[in-house]
């Protein structure tokens, strides 16, 4: 290779200075790695870009994060005041367009968006055995992603089938939320239609995954009918709840009977704070983590979102899930003598089911590479939908959602006396204060808040007609040409 | 590659077929000084040919010319001499010294040049400069003594890299210059022995045009040592040892003084004091001293030296050892380098030469410049613990943020090793035919294997949450890199003299330049046995190849294909002029823009060989000038293209797995940064050359600068392994003038002296910043806070941009007067509200200084009296800003002892903020967080004694000189951290210290042993 380079560059210029065209080839290098734009010649080829579509779901721990510390169920807390004012704000109800958080949140959901976008831009350049299942994956990503952003900030850029191209952010406009739902349940239709009800892989998406989040899909936009219709068939089977609460948020409870949708983490690789995004570690469980703790069962933190009190007190005596949600530290500390320090926003509690654990290898930054999964949806939170969809469709059903409430109950309190009997208003009100005992600490109380119109009545500092969308962060608005109007009130 | 050397041959001896015209008479000579001592290595040479010999080393010559030729004879030092050849006598010839030194030969690119011929702005450093300031790297030699050179230390760790910035810095990209090693490209000069330098060349204005795309941040040519011919063999032997410290330790609080302020900080936030018994805490332990020693450095050095008739040669060896000042032996840098040359002459017109450089070094390095590194760990660790507890084990550090250990139990789990082994070479071959012409082929070659090796061992724990900790298995990194590039450069060169006094010499050449390489990165976990030394990757519970996780190969292939011609005109030596027009195709760009023309314009006016002029002062005057465009292509490969080499890394089944995924977005478009340059300059010599002076006004615009912007997040950028594409989108102004003066005194035959005295200032400023913000942040600052650094139209690259402070509130009517500050009371900073809206927030953040010197100098004195000699080298940087970021400012981490003159009271400060735990902004980036780093240092001080000459020949030897010698001896400064001088070198983001290694002061003793 290189002496024919030579041998060529040598007769054509050397005998013949002069022509200023000889021998030019010699700079057409091409790249090692594969070019996007030929790519998609080889069904492994398509299972390799699902792969990188799939990554992104480990990014959600900022949603997961942020969501719960902007419901009243916890503080920021952290290092001081001033430990990631993005986080703080947020808390407080008080964040601006200018918000280095939403932004990451911003820029990875449509991260994982284009990447599922990529293979569907190429779906159809070969054939092989087995590509609607991996189609199905990568709508159902899609879709995953499509709703954390329409959960978040309404109307986004919509695209189907095709990624959005350096050039595109100048011309998009945003896409009524109502339409990014309809692609969402096209997607999960055909997900749900496509995948088996198992895989034998632990991590991968299910039909009755795409099922479960179509059915909250619905239950976002008020849908109840169609919510209960689909959940019913996710409580068909497989699933069922875990016998003991307490095991849930452990290792041994990862990938559990329980598990409908699961983000897959592991300890084995890390990252850096330069990019979060990048760890194969649950980032949120280090952030969760308690402030120099030394002692048993768990490792230390950064203190971050901190549940208040009001939320460790809401349950009531009896109930198994009060102590294994919810770590009250100077408790614990007493009785094992554990020590730790206090950070700002100090509670005296923290958020037990994603708290880093003893014994993990936690490689690369400890704080950033916990193998804790992020039980995205539950088949407890499968029910808990299905009774409220069943209680809220328009012929109300209030016996199968009692059913599907007290099953819940009958696992927390291991018994039939605290069943619910109410029925209609009153079942409704029963059905939400249960999915903030039983989903404390998982990222939903924020979202089911606003959805069901109580976020102004819960959560400190909310103001209505406002805080029900995050702002588009303002540097997008601009990055994007300056054409979109921001969410209302910011 | 055999065909391709036959034919070389042919063409070179069917040229050489058509050399042997008119009638030739052999002529011979002997060349003396004007003390009748005979002259080796003089150049003889035709006039107006490249035809030549040079005298042995008893200043004989012979050589067969052509009839009635001139004969020109010169020597570095002496002036040339003409003489015209009537017959074939032998001829004597004396030649006399010249102190002007006009006559030298400067390498200027692809050819030599007088120095009185020379239009562009060229420096030279010669070996004796080098020596007299024995370097352990050879940038440290252009510090200070090149007027526009910049030389700043990243650190003073063993091995550490310097920055070099020739006349600013003119990109927000790679600044570095490139760097020609006897025509060969070296990227890391740490490979190179400063004794095997024999000349340093530095081409600062538009005439390094001659290297296109790589010239725009200027271009250094080294020359290493070659032997003569005609000589007897001599020997070189340099040795020398010293000692190395640091020069400073920062005042942080004793134990006492600690606790005192800690108490006070948890009282004023309403918390129980941590030390309700300050009595007994005495001084506690000094972190400083526990990680700072006093460190070995030695070097040794031989070269041997001969030459025969038609050839010579050279060889040298060097071994150098030095240790950290931090950490001793766990931050080494070890060299061994072996040198050759030779130089045949195969015929008087073909000529062979060929060198080759071998170096072998091992490097072991600890943790610097960051949040949680040995010295920022030193300073804010708390010093009423011990280094290790009653049970011997090392304290832990709890409580002190998540990056501060202790120092000493990091120094002694830092387990690392780089070990480079490259070899460097050199072949040409050169013939003259024509009287008038040269063919020239050099072929020049790198390859390197860098091979790194490092090991956290399990079961580290440095307390709770400790970012260091390493509690699972144990991980063991190796990554092993490949680099080769090769230079091969063609060269026609023709030289004639038109009727008397019209001297051209014309170039026409093409180079072609590629380089690539290989990394192979694995990490191994869990692998058996738990030292550095037993790790291996075989046996590992699980090794992890990053090619698996980038999605493809990783190597990379650049080239860069150019053709280039010059000409050079002089009318009787008087006026000058010079043009060169190079063409530049480079791998980096797309089909579109691959190929890129650059030129340069220059001249010069010897005003003082003008017939009218007459000064007995002022004995010699150039004007210089020069124009040209420059280019640079330094910017990662194949930016133009969209490529599968992100990261799409999942999980399933509790295992890793690799996918593939979009990198860096592409942008088909992307070229060359262009560079618009220009300099002024003026030569004087005076007083019969006893004075010297150069002065130079330059002026570059970089445009169509390559930036990385910030684009919409919608496409994806922020991917795991994306990033946004680069664009051309700026635009920096880099202005400045340099001086540079010198006097040389000969007082008697026993005293002479010499003053060298340089100075350079520098305007930078951002033109243009064409990305939707309008700057580029960078560089880091206290926790979660905004990047402290920006690049933004209208300030100097890099400047800080913070909150302004006015004092601090010493009342409460004064904090309610003020606007709304976060947390503000009384003893807080106060800051200024810019944008007058009565919030203090983020837009009102300001430029509050840059780390650019506006002034550089350097001041040179040599002074020898009898058998001894003295010299010392003195260097000062003017306005430079430095962020001192060293503090992690957590409730329980140790301080600097500013905090004892801290406001306790209305009226008792308005410098320095109260301490408290509580909520409070004095954190927050501002000019509180910003120092003037101007400083002065004495670099270099040598006092030497060489046996005299009678001495000498009684022992049968040339040359023996004791030395002793202090480099860094002191600063003078008003920054309080380690080191003014030190910053890493990033154009945006330099200049913050988070706990620089210090530049050590070293005392050495040596000797230089010639016979």
């Amino acid at each position: 290779m290189k002496t024919k380079y030579i041998y060529r560059l040598f007769l054509g210029c050397l005998t013949s200075l002069t022509l200023l065209s000889c021998g030019d080839d010699f700079v057409d290098v091409a790249p090692l790695n594969e070019n996007s734009e030929d790519y998609f010649n080889t069904p492994e080829d398509y299972e390799l870009a699902l792969v990188g579509a799939y990554d992104l779901l480990q990014a959600t721990y900022l949603n997961v994060l942020l969501g719960e510390i902007a419901s009243d169920n916890t503080l920021a807390g952290g290092e001081s005041a001033t430990d990631t004012p993005g986080i703080q704000e947020v808390d407080n109800m008080t964040h601006t367009p200018v918000n280095q958080q939403l932004r990451d949140i911003w820029g990875w959901m449509f991260s994982g968006v284009n990447r599922a976008n990529y293979i569907l831009e190429f779906q159809d350049k070969i054939d092989f055995e087995g590509k609607n299942e991996i189609i199905a994956q990568a709508r159902f990503l899609r879709a995953y992603y499509y709703f954390e952003l329409v959960k978040w900030f309404g109307d986004v850029p919509l695209a189907v089938d095709k990624r959005l191209l350096f050039g595109d952010q100048f011309t998009v406009d945003r896409t009524p939320a109502a339409e990014v739902y309809a692609q969402i349940e096209l997607d999960l239709m055909y997900a749900a239609e496509n995948l088996p009800a198992t895989q034998q892989q632990e991590g991968r998406i299910t039909s009755g995954a795409a099922r479960a989040l179509l059915g909250k899909a619905y239950l976002y936009q008020d849908k109840f009918t169609e919510a209960a219709n689909a959940l019913d068939q996710v409580i068909a089977g497989p699933y069922d709840l875990v016998d003991d609460y307490s095991i849930l948020f452990l290792q041994e409870g990862e990938n559990s009977i329980e598990s409908v949708f699961e983000v897959q983490y592991t300890d084995k690789e890390g990252a850096g704070f330069g990019c979060l995004q990048c760890s194969e570690g649950n980032v949120a469980v280090g952030f969760n983590g308690i402030r120099n703790y030394s002692g048993p069962e768990f490792d230390s933190g950064f203190s971050f979102n901190v549940p208040v009190a009001e939320a460790y007190n809401a349950y009531e005596p009896g109930d198994t899930r009060q102590d294994n949600a919810i770590l009250d530290i100077e408790a614990f500390a007493a009785q094992t003598g554990a020590t730790y320090s206090k950070g700002y926003e100090h509670t005296g509690y923290y958020n037990r089911k994603y708290l880093p654990l003893k014994g993990d290898a936690n490689l690369g930054d400890a704080n950033l590479t916990n193998p804790n999964n992020y039980r995205s949806i539950r088949f407890a939170d499968v029910l808990l939908m299905a009774a409220e969809a069943h209680n809220r469709k328009a012929n109300p059903n209030d016996v199968l959602a009692q059913q599907y409430l007290n099953r819940v109950r009958r696992r927390a309190f291991g018994d039939q006396d605290h069943d619910i009997v109410a029925t209609g208003a009153a079942l409704t009100d029963f059905i939400f204060a249960e999915r903030r005992l039983e989903l404390v600490g998982e990222g939903h109380r924020f979202f089911d808040l606003v959805r069901t119109g109580r976020a102004a009545q819960e959560i400190p500092g909310f103001t209505p007609n406002k805080n029900e969308l995050f702002p588009i962060p303002a540097i997008e608005i601009e990055l994007a040409g300056n054409r979109w109007e921001q969410n209302q009130g910011y | 590659m055999r065909s391709l050397l036959s034919f070389m041959v042919i063409v070179l001896f069917s040229a050489g077929l058509f050399a042997q015209t008119g009638e030739a008479i052999q002529v011979s000579g002997t060349v003396t000084d004007m003390t009748g001592m005979p002259l080796p290595g003089v150049n003889v040479i035709v006039k107006g040919t490249s035809r030549g010999t040079s005298t042995d080393f008893d200043g004989v010559f012979s050589l067969s010319v052509p009839q009635s030729a001139t004969l020109l004879f010169s020597y570095l030092g002496f002036q040339s001499k003409e003489i015209t050849i009537t017959n074939s006598d032998a001829i004597n010839v004396q030649l006399q010294e010249d102190a002007s030194a006009l006559d030298e030969v400067v390498v200027v690119g692809y050819g030599t040049q007088k120095r009185k011929e020379i239009t562009g702005a060229v420096s030279v450093v010669s070996s004796e400069t080098i020596e007299e300031q024995n370097p352990v790297r050879i940038e440290q030699a252009l510090q200070g003594r090149v007027a526009g050179v910049n030389v700043s230390s990243t650190s003073g760790s063993p091995g550490s890299a310097s920055t070099i910035n020739i006349r600013g810095i003119s990109t927000n990209g790679d600044n570095r210059p490139l760097i020609l090693v006897d025509g060969a490209v070296i990227e890391d000069l740490s490979v190179l022995n400063p004794n095997d330098i024999e000349s340093i060349n530095v081409l600062k204005d538009a005439t390094a045009g001659i290297y296109g795309v790589r010239a725009a941040n200027g271009v250094i040519l080294i020359t290493t040592k070659t032997g003569r011919k005609n000589s007897d063999l001599r020997v070189n032997v340099d040795s020398y040892v010293g000692l190395q410290e640091t020069t400073r330790k920062l005042p942080v609080l004793n134990a006492t003084e600690y606790g005192a302020i800690i108490n006070e900080a948890f009282a004023a936030g309403n918390q129980a004091p941590p030390f309700p018994n300050l009595s007994g805490l005495g001084m506690g332990t000094d972190w400083q001293d526990e990680v700072f020693r006093q460190a070995l450095l030695s070097d040794v050095n031989a070269t041997v030296y001969a030459g025969g008739e038609k050839s010579s040669y050279s060889i040298g060896l060097g071994y150098l050892d030095q240790d950290g000042i931090v950490g001793g032996s766990a931050a080494n840098f070890e060299r061994f380098t072996g040198r050759g040359s030779y130089n045949l002459d195969v015929t008087d017109a073909l000529k062979f030469k060929a060198s080759g450089i071998y170096t072998h070094s091992n490097r072991s390095t600890l943790l610097e410049n960051t949040l949680g590194s040995v010295l920022f760990n030193a300073v804010n660790m708390d010093p009423t613990k011990p280094v290790r507890d009653a049970n011997g084990d090392f304290t832990r550090a709890t409580g002190l943020g998540n990056e501060v250990i202790n120092p000493v139990a990091q120094i002694a789990n830092t387990f690392n090793a780089t070990q480079v082994d490259k070899i460097t070479g050199t072949v040409g071959l050169s013939y003259e035919f024509l009287d008038n012409f040269k063919i020239e082929s050099n072929y020049q070659f790198n390859y390197s294997e860098v091979r790194n090796r490092s090991f956290t061992p399990s079961g580290l724990d440095y307390g709770a949450g400790k970012v260091f900790n390493n509690l699972g298995v144990n991980q063991y990194f190796v990554n092993d890199s490949f680099f080769r590039d090769y230079t091969w450069d063609n060269l026609l060169t023709y030289t004639n003299t038109f009727a008397e006094d019209h001297n051209i010499t014309a170039l026409l050449g093409m180079s072609a330049f590629r380089t690539s390489g290989a990394f192979y990165n694995f990490q191994g976990l869990g692998v058996p046995g738990n030292t550095f030394e037993e790790a291996t990757l075989e046996g590992a519970d699980q090794v992890i190849d990053s090619r698996t996780v980038n999605g493809g190969p990783n190597e990379f292939d650049q080239r860069l294909l150019s053709y280039f011609t010059r000409l050079q005109y002089n009318y009787k030596e008087k006026y000058l002029l010079s043009a060169l027009l190079r063409r530049d195709g480079s791998s980096n760009f797309g089909p579109e823009n691959k190929f890129g023309y650059f030129y340069a314009l220059s001249g010069g006016w010897v005003l003082s060989d003008e017939d009218f002029y007459d000064s007995d002062v002022v004995n010699f005057v150039k004007l210089r000038g020069s124009y040209g465009l420059l280019g640079n292509d330094r910017i990662p490969a194949f930016a133009f293209v969209s490529t599968l080499n992100g990261e799409g890394t999942y999980v399933f089944d509790n295992e890793l797995v690799f996918g593939k995924a979009a990198g860096r977005l592409s942008n088909p478009e992307i070229k060359w940064e262009r560079q618009k340059t220009y300099d002024i300059g003026v030569d004087l010599e005076l007083f019969n050359a006893a004075i010297k002076i150069t002065a130079d006004y330059f002026n570059k615009r970089t445009e169509d600068l390559l930036l990385t912007p910030q684009v919409s997040g919608i496409l994806g950028v922020t991917a795991p392994g994306a990033s946004a594409p680069i664009v051309n989108a700026g635009s920096i102004e880099n202005r400045g003038f340099e001086f540079s003066i010198n006097y040389n005194q000969i007082i008697n035959d026993d005293m002479d002296f010499n003053i060298a005295y340089n100075l350079t200032t520098l305007k930078n400023e951002v033109l243009k910043v064409g990305n939707a913000s309008g700057f580029i942040p960078g560089g880091g600052f206290g926790f979660g806070q905004e990047p402290p650094a920006r690049m933004e139209a209208g300030f100097p690259i890099g400047y800080f941009y913070g909150l302004q402070t006015d004092g601090i509130f010493q009342s409460q009517a004064e904090v309610d007067a003020h606007a709304t500050q976060t947390d503000a009371t009384l003893g807080d900073l106060r800051f200024v509200d810019q944008n007058n809206d009565g919030v203090i927030d983020g837009d009102d953040r300001v430029n509050i200084g840059d780390p650019i010197p506006d002034v550089t100098m350097g001041l040179n004195f040599g002074f020898n009296y009898k058998n001894f000699d003295f010299t010392a080298y003195a260097y000062a940087s003017i306005g430079n800003d430095i962020v001192r970021a060293y503090d992690r400012n957590q409730n329980l981490t140790n301080k600097t002892n500013y905090v004892l003159n801290r406001w306790i009271g209305p009226g008792s400060t308005d410098s320095y903020p109260r301490v408290t735990t509580g909520p409070n902004s004095n954190l927050l980036f501002s000019d509180f967080y910003v120092e003037d780093g101007s400083y002065l240092r004495m670099q270099n001080m040598q006092l030497g004694y060489s046996l005299g000459n009678d001495v000498i020949e009684q022992l049968g030897i040339t040359k023996l000189r004791f030395y002793v010698a202090v480099a860094n001896a002191f600063t003078l400064t008003k920054y309080q951290g380690f080191d003014p001088s030190a910053t890493s070198g990033a154009p945006i983001g330099g200049g913050i210290d988070q706990g620089f290694y210090p530049v050590p002061r070293i005392y050495t003793a040596g000797l230089n042993f010639k016979f």
